[in-house]
């Protein structure tokens, strides 16, 4: 009898995730996974090859793209996916783009509900996808903070939280009715420094975005936000300046603010965030609107 | 640049080495209402500064408009992140919680106290390693004390520490204290939780909490936050024998074929002897395959995907287990069952069971006592209601394999589904096998239903007539059979009042009654049907879920819903009975149409418009129907 193995606590949540996704692969018939682009999405593909290897996961993954994301994703977007060999679906709302709308002539909140809610459903519909993967983490957002790991969505994509199905043990119940589906959230138990340090472990690529480095910024609303194209109209008296930043969380680049750093490393990066007294979702300018609106915004099937 | 980078990466460096040294503990809060669990998590969060500035910012903001401590920081707004919740100041759901400290990683489950959310208090527990469970030191131990300390033992949580909270209220009175450890400790005994710890706090005063105060000077053991530090809960069961249940079959192309799942007890090596449950074949670890390369062993915990060196059948639900310790494979079992849905548990319905990743249907066929989770006394019922506990017996359509929750989790319990709604209804923890389903083998006959069917020269099945009372079932079974009987089939009608005159008799009409009622007739319908009859059976049946259960006794093509569809008007003007009228009076309790619903058949092989055409008319349409099945 040998001393009894203890598995560290990165290797209890990796587990913990690949053993989501195969019961993923195995309850539903049409699965995707929504890739972001971010640090959290960067972790779930990794995981995601890694719960099938030598098999590609047996999904596709699906952007929904608002048009107006830092243009390094997209490159970065692409790339990965055709490193890896897997099936990258982008979506957009075409007849937001016909409206024309965006986040400075609309607003975040139309913007977000049009480019980002109403398009993911749209997505959802037209593939007849039964269940989806989001990297959203419960440590990032009180409502979030309350959502199964299986997250039932009735055929209209809204959740019900009042009224969530129990969830015993490890025992997840894929099981849904047509035109009904199923949010996944395999990372859920992780923390943002456990994203981090995975990352830093893993060697897993990541946006540069996420690295200091000199980039043109206006300082608005107390808010750093990045001049990533033309699209910008400059207000009276803001004029772009050089400055060392870099970003907690990604998005749309008109509502994503930078932080001044200088970490352009990943040692770097986990240390500023170890002594970091805000959190990641500080710089999100659409969580400002009120406590309740990311549960009000998931009610109406954002993820 | 260059050095500074250095810098941090040794310092980085040397954090995520400390970082891979600490172990990961999984607790839940429970307790009653208002006694204090969501403040106490506030202030474990508080005051190991895991509360960002900008999350401490909208706390103040939220305090003044939500909060019950008159304008000052209210924690337990913290954790209350539904709106719901902070509107009406109580915990509906979960809410999951992240700290560490210098020694341990915490992830806290906070459940609510109220117990209509009890289903909820259980999912954060089933998860859970140890239970903080508090008490109000002003009440004491309540009914959700009980309740909670029931689930938990319930769950197998081996830990429980009673946190006596709101000390400051009852001036830190060390004989309060006493007074509710010696109560909970009275009632803990009768539970199997090997260990409990009782500590007396304040989290309101952040007495006692991540550290001892001074308010209490009598107390002489730990705070809270330096027991959880320190406490030792069991590790994973490594040295358990190897149980692996298969989640997905791996085939990448036609010279791979693997079997991903998690290992949820034991160890496993290439070269090691395994069975596959529940077919027995036998087989040997060829290799462990995960991403980074092959592995030369894998423990409890980690998920990976292993080869075998035969070309043996294994899918998705079963388990690769030691060869020499293996689970129970069995189709019936004892296990305490936990009901979480409105709907009342009724044994004989059938439900979808989810054991590990296997997805099997089957029944409660037996509750043999409900727990009295105050007094812990065994009672007697006949259903079980929204968070009710009973232990009962289960049967299922085949043998699965499982162990006995206490010997390993993952592979003895379940959840119930409802096949209908999809709803996940209650949960269950297996205690043992019933013998008998090993040792009461289905009895072989030489003569078999095929070769009865064929000395009556005719193809044996049911039709099943269903509708309201009064709708003509009887009249128009009676004339199928007149007909069928004149062509020179075999058949046997079983009539509803007829069968409750005898095998039936002991049966009222509650809703569990009506199921046994429909289990015993479909049963008796099935023997026949083996006999190589035709049987028509004439039955209001009313719930889709019983005329489910009895088309899955038969082949696919054995079995006709046959409803006979006249409007409630139609058959209360009728009224031959003269039932409807009083059950319109109220001198008849649970009368389909009236006072108990009618489901009404959504793929019946034939719909009848009883109340359109005459029952000759009608029953011509039956034989029809045969007839171009190749039975009549």
């Amino acid at each position: 009898m040998s001393d009894p193995v203890r598995l560290t606590h990165l290797q209890r949540l990796e587990a913990e995730s690949i053993h989501i996704m195969r019961e993923v692969a195995a309850q539903f018939r049409n699965p995707v996974m929504l890739y972001s682009i971010g640090k959290d999405s960067a972790v779930m593909l990794h995981l995601a090859m890694k719960a099938f290897h030598p098999s590609k996961p047996p999904f596709p993954l699906l952007h929904v793209d608002t048009t107006w994301k830092f243009r390094e994703m997209i490159a970065f977007r692409d790339a990965r996916a055709r490193d890896l060999g897997v099936d990258l679906l982008v979506h957009i709302n075409e007849e937001g783009v016909a409206q024309g709308i965006g986040p400075f002539t609309h607003g975040s909140a139309v913007h977000t509900d049009v480019m980002k809610t109403q398009a993911l459903r749209q997505a959802l519909d037209r593939y007849g996808f039964d269940a989806a993967f989001g990297g959203a983490r419960r440590d990032e957002e009180k409502s979030r903070a309350k959502e199964r790991i299986f997250s039932f969505r009735s055929a209209s994509h809204r959740w019900d939280p009042k009224n969530q199905r129990p969830e015993l043990w490890n025992l997840y119940n894929g099981r849904i009715h047509k035109g009904e589906s199923i949010r996944v959230f395999p990372l859920s138990n992780w923390t943002e420094q456990d994203i981090w340090q995975y990352i830093y472990l893993e060697n897993i690529p990541v946006v540069p975005l996420y690295f200091a480095k000199p980039r043109p910024v206006v300082e608005r609303d107390g808010t750093l936000i990045m001049v990533d194209d033309e699209r910008m109209p400059l207000r009276p008296g803001e004029e772009p300046e050089m400055r060392w930043v870099r970003f907690r969380t990604l998005g749309c680049y008109p509502l994503t603010g930078a932080v001044e750093s200088t970490a352009a490393s990943l040692p770097e990066i986990i240390r500023e965030m170890l002594l970091s007294r805000t959190s990641e979702r500080q710089g999100r300018v659409i969580d400002h609107d009120q406590s309740a609106s990311m549960e009000r915004k998931k009610q109406e099937g954002y993820f | 640049m260059q050095d500074r980078f250095t810098a941090a990466t040794q310092e980085v460096l040397a954090y995520l080495h400390e970082q891979e040294n600490k172990d990961l503990l999984r607790f839940i809060t429970c307790g009653s209402v208002d006694d204090g669990k969501s403040t106490l998590i506030g202030r474990l969060l508080y005051d190991s500064k895991q509360i960002f500035e900008d999350q401490l910012a909208a706390l103040d903001k939220d305090s003044a408009r939500w909060g019950t401590t008159g304008g000052a920081i209210d924690l337990a707004l913290l954790t209350d992140g539904l709106q719901a919740e902070r509107e009406q100041g109580i915990t509906i759901d979960v809410a999951y919680r992240f700290f560490a400290t210098d020694r341990r990683k915490f992830i806290v489950a906070d459940t609510p106290g109220h117990e209509q959310y009890t289903r909820n208090m259980a999912t954060g527990a089933s998860t859970a390693d140890l239970a903080v469970l508090l008490v109000d030191a002003r009440k004491g131990v309540l009914t959700q004390t009980r309740r909670h300390s029931y689930i938990v033992s319930l769950l197998g949580i081996r830990h429980v520490v009673v946190a006596v909270n709101k000390m400051d209220l009852v001036g830190y009175d060390r004989s309060v204290f006493e007074r509710i450890v010696a109560e909970y400790r009275a009632f803990a005994d009768r539970l199997d939780i090997p260990h409990v710890t009782c500590i007396p706090l304040s989290a309101l005063a952040g007495e006692n909490v991540t550290t001892p105060g001074t308010a209490m000077p009598w107390w002489e053991g730990p705070a809270l936050l330096p027991f959880l530090e320190t406490v030792e809960v069991a590790a994973a069961r490594t040295q358990a024998p190897l149980r692996f249940p298969v989640q997905w079959v791996n085939r990448p192309n036609q010279d791979f074929r693997g079997f991903s799942g998690t290992i949820v007890a034991g160890r496993v090596r290439p070269g090691d002897a395994v069975a596959v449950l529940p077919s027995a074949r036998t087989s040997t670890v060829a290799r462990i395959v995960t991403m980074d390369g092959d592995l030369e062993e894998a423990v409890a915990g980690q998920a990976v995907t292993l080869t075998l060196t035969d070309e043996i059948d294994v899918s998705r639900g079963d388990v690769i287990a030691a060869a020499g310790a293996r689970p129970e494979v069995a189709d019936q079992f004892a296990a305490h069952v936990v009901w979480m849905n409105d709907h009342a548990m009724m044994p004989g319905r059938g439900y979808l069971l989810q054991f590990g990743t296997h997805l099997v249907g089957g029944q409660i066929t037996e509750i043999k006592h409900k727990v009295n989770v105050n007094t812990l006394e065994h009672t007697a019922g006949k259903r079980l209601e929204l968070n009710e506990v009973g232990f009962c017996n289960l049967a299922l359509d085949h043998p699965v394999p499982f162990d006995a929750y206490a010997e390993c989790r993952e592979t003895g319990s379940f959840i119930l589904i409802d096949r209908v709604t999809n709803a996940t209804l209650g949960c269950g923890t297996i205690t043992f096998a019933l013998r008998r389903a090993q040792n009461i083998h289905w009895q072989p006959m030489t003569v078999d239903k095929a070769a009865r069917a064929a000395a009556k020269g005719q193809k044996p099945c049911i039709l099943w007539f269903t509708g309201l009372s009064g709708a003509g079932k009887s009249t128009v079974a009676n004339l199928v059979e007149k007909k069928l009987h004149a062509g020179g089939y075999h058949t046997y009608t079983l009539d509803g009042d007829n069968v409750r005159h005898g095998l039936n008799k002991d049966l009222g009409f509650t809703e569990e009654d009506r199921v046994e009622n429909i289990r015993r007739v479909a049963e008796t319908a099935r023997l026949f049907v083996d006999a190589g009859l035709i049987v028509l059976v004439s039955f209001i049946s009313p719930f889709r879920e019983e005329r489910r259960m009895a088309r899955s006794l038969v082949g696919a093509d054995e079995f006709l819903e046959v409803w006979v569809d006249a409007p409630l008007e139609v058959c209360e003007q009728r009224d031959p009975k003269g039932l409807y009228a009083k059950a319109r009076k109220g001198t008849i309790a649970n009368f389909t149409g009236i006072s108990s619903p009618y489901e009404p058949p959504e793929n019946a092989e034939l719909v009848l418009a009883a109340g359109e055409h005459d029952p000759e008319t009608l029953a011509d349409q039956v034989v029809a129907a045969l007839k171009a099945r190749g039975i009549a």
